[in-house]
């Protein structure tokens, strides 16, 4: 079988790019599970408002793709920490699924909206100036705005694994997810942690919402598929460890793009079938502990 | 930390069972009456399909502790196959290097497709079951839903489902001979007959020791374990009829809408049976059943509203999960000291 270098290495770069996301919306879902003891089925919808937040900004404020990557971020993680308030507190002390059911219904009702007003079509968002064009790398055509999103994807994924792991503030966001009763009689505010918390992990997924928005177009579905492939990305790689998630991600990305390249009927299901056999072999996931 | 259901009122055996019998005397009653009522007949034969869904949905949640986000792969995996051999009626596959085999039935009987349909549905239980019972809680529901997105993508993929535009224009034939379906009068009664013997099995099921033991599961896994119960077996076993009466309904289903389509192994009708359950109450076993026709009411009443139903199902989830957690026949029971 002879390999076409430049179809294989286009493939890649959209399995990168995928992954990219898989591990910024995964790496939330991760945060999130951590301290709220929550999946959030939510994370498409909010993934999906972070890119129509930078639409919105474009089209009705003017403000152009920077200002967006930091403000739609900010405003969707607002909208998460009144969700999490007015909401998702109540039902802390809940069996798991309630949380899972809960959120599944805040995902209904944000795409229903959305699509209710932007049907089910695709909006364009164009790709700023001066990520625009491509170098030719001779074995390839790397359009710049692509290479830009995998390389800040991966920057904001570290500098995340930084926080939580290599802070002060990550150090009572660990604490508190192991024991918070404890960590509130050291007088933190544990509450207002996991708030932000939330508020972090729904930013993380409206910022990949926001990168997304020049390459896939914007569509109010466009995360809820997305979030029943990042689930199976979660299984895999289990949620114990941060770097796990980012890991994990990217490979699953990566291999997904492979797939498009050597047999596309399978490019749909791959990390699925992935999943099916992590978890005959190894049912904890790659760095899980049991559960 | 509470348990999915607060439903289980503590009630004796006997009387217990006793209440639920009479509730089913009232409730066959009031079905078998529907023809007579002026109720539209398709409404609620669709509504029984859903409540039989929902009740074999509620086995496995309500009983055995396990939310299954993927229900609807085993309704419309059965809804397919029946469609298929009622209409068709060929097996096709594929032996590696031998080559490629066709059995050819000719399009078969509304009873036989219905067993092909349960087969179906049986095989993917427990293929699926083995899978998904390796994780638990948060993880089973994720991995559900995943596997459900696969079995999608294969039927999007596969030519015998026709892709987008389904199976389409069923003939619904004479059941064992005798039942012509395409009365609409006879066809209610097999469906509702159909739903009863579903019903029925769910109902042994739960009041049989092996559905003590699933409660027990439910409540504390750990100490069943200890009590030398091998749960994984039950679950499993949970798992595999709840996935065949599914598939039953999605069998049922194929009949009164006379079509089979991407929509019922998609996951917001995965979605959808969960809500059905939450909104009549967990844990019981009437819950489904009035769950499924307030669902399918509001469904058809606010069809003209577009993508609002999809937004009105949200609302009523979280009200439902912040207010409202026993459900409809949870709140009743409750309100009565009776287990229904």
């Amino acid at each position: 079988m002879s390999i076409n270098l430049q179809a294989l290495s286009a493939q890649l770069l959209v399995g990168l790019i995928n992954g990219s996301f898989y591990a910024l919306l995964s790496l939330g879902l991760a945060v999130i599970f951590g301290m709220l003891n929550i999946i959030n089925f939510a994370h498409g919808a909010l993934y999906m408002m972070g890119a129509f937040v930078a639409y919105f900004l474009l089209n009705l404020a003017g403000i152009g793709y920077w200002p967006a990557l930091f403000l739609a971020p900010i405003i969707v993680g607002i909208f998460g920490m009144i969700l999490e308030r007015t909401m998702l507190q109540w039902i802390a002390n809940l069996d798991h699924l309630y949380g899972l059911l809960l959120t599944f219904g805040l995902a209904l009702i944000i795409q229903g909206v959305f699509q209710n007003y932007f049907g089910s079509s695709g909006l364009p968002y164009a790709i700023p100036d001066a990520l625009k064009g491509g170098v030719n790398l001779g074995f390839m055509f790397l359009p710049i705005y692509r290479g830009w999103v995998v390389i800040f994807s991966l920057v904001i994924c570290i500098a995340t694994w930084f926080l939580i792991e290599r802070t002060r503030l990550g150090a009572y966001l660990r604490a508190a997810t192991e024991n918070p009763t404890l960590v509130r009689a050291f007088g933190i505010n544990v509450p207002l942690m996991i708030t932000l918390t939330y508020g972090l992990g729904v930013g993380l997924a409206a910022l990949a919402g926001v990168l997304s928005a020049p390459i896939n177009q914007v569509r109010p579905l466009m995360g809820a598929d997305l979030i029943i492939v990042v689930f199976a990305v979660v299984v895999i790689g289990g949620m114990g460890s941060i770097m796990g998630s980012i890991i994990t991600g990217f490979t699953l990305g990566i291999i997904e793009g492979l797939t498009k390249y050597f047999y596309p009927e399978a490019s749909n299901t791959v990390v699925f079938v992935l999943m099916v056999l992590v978890l005959l072999v190894k049912p904890s996931g790659l760095t899980g502990r049991t559960t | 930390m509470t348990t999915i259901t607060d439903n289980s009122i503590p009630t004796t055996q006997t009387r217990g069972t006793k209440d639920e019998m009479i509730a089913f005397v009232i409730m066959t009653v009031l079905l078998a009456a529907v023809p007579f009522s002026g109720l539209y007949p398709f409404f609620v034969m669709q509504a029984l399909c859903f409540a039989l869904f929902a009740c074999a949905f509620n086995l496995l949640i309500g009983y055995g502790g396990l939310l299954s986000f993927g229900h609807a792969m085993f309704m419309g995996t059965a809804g397919y196959v029946t469609a298929h051999m009622a209409k068709v009626g060929t097996i096709g596959f594929k032996v590696p290097l031998i080559g490629e085999f066709m059995i050819n039935m000719g399009p078969l009987s509304p009873e036989l497709s219905i067993v092909f349909g349960l087969v179906a549905a049986f095989v993917l239980a427990v293929v699926t079951g083995l899978i998904a019972i390796r994780r638990q809680g948060i993880y089973f529901a994720m991995i559900t839903l995943a596997l459900s997105q696969l079995i999608f993508f294969l039927y999007l993929q596969t030519p015998f489902t026709h892709g987008e535009d389904g199976i389409q224009g069923i003939p619904q034939g004479m059941l064992f001979g005798l039942f012509d379906l395409s009365k609409p009068t006879t066809l209610y009664y097999v469906i509702l007959v159909g739903f009863l013997i579903g019903f029925l099995i769910i109902f042994r099921t739960i009041n049989s020791p092996f559905g003590e033991v699933l409660k027990a599961i439910r409540e504390n896994e750990p100490r069943a374990i200890s009590l030398g119960y091998k749960t994984d077996q039950y679950k499993l076993m949970a798992f595999i009829l709840s996935g065949t009466l599914a598939g039953f309904a999605g069998a049922l289903k194929v009949f009164v809408a006379q079509n089979a389509s991407l929509t019922d192994v998609h996951w917001t009708m995965s979605g959808e049976v969960v809500l059905i359950t939450l909104v009549g109450g967990l844990a019981t076993l009437y819950g489904p059943v009035v769950g499924a026709f307030v669902i399918i009411a509001m469904q058809q009443y606010l069809a003209g509203f577009g993508q609002w139903v999809t937004v009105i199902q949200g609302v009523i989830f979280v009200v439902c999960v912040l207010t409202f957690r026993r459900g409809i026949i949870g709140e009743i029971g409750h309100l009565f000291k009776r287990s229904l």
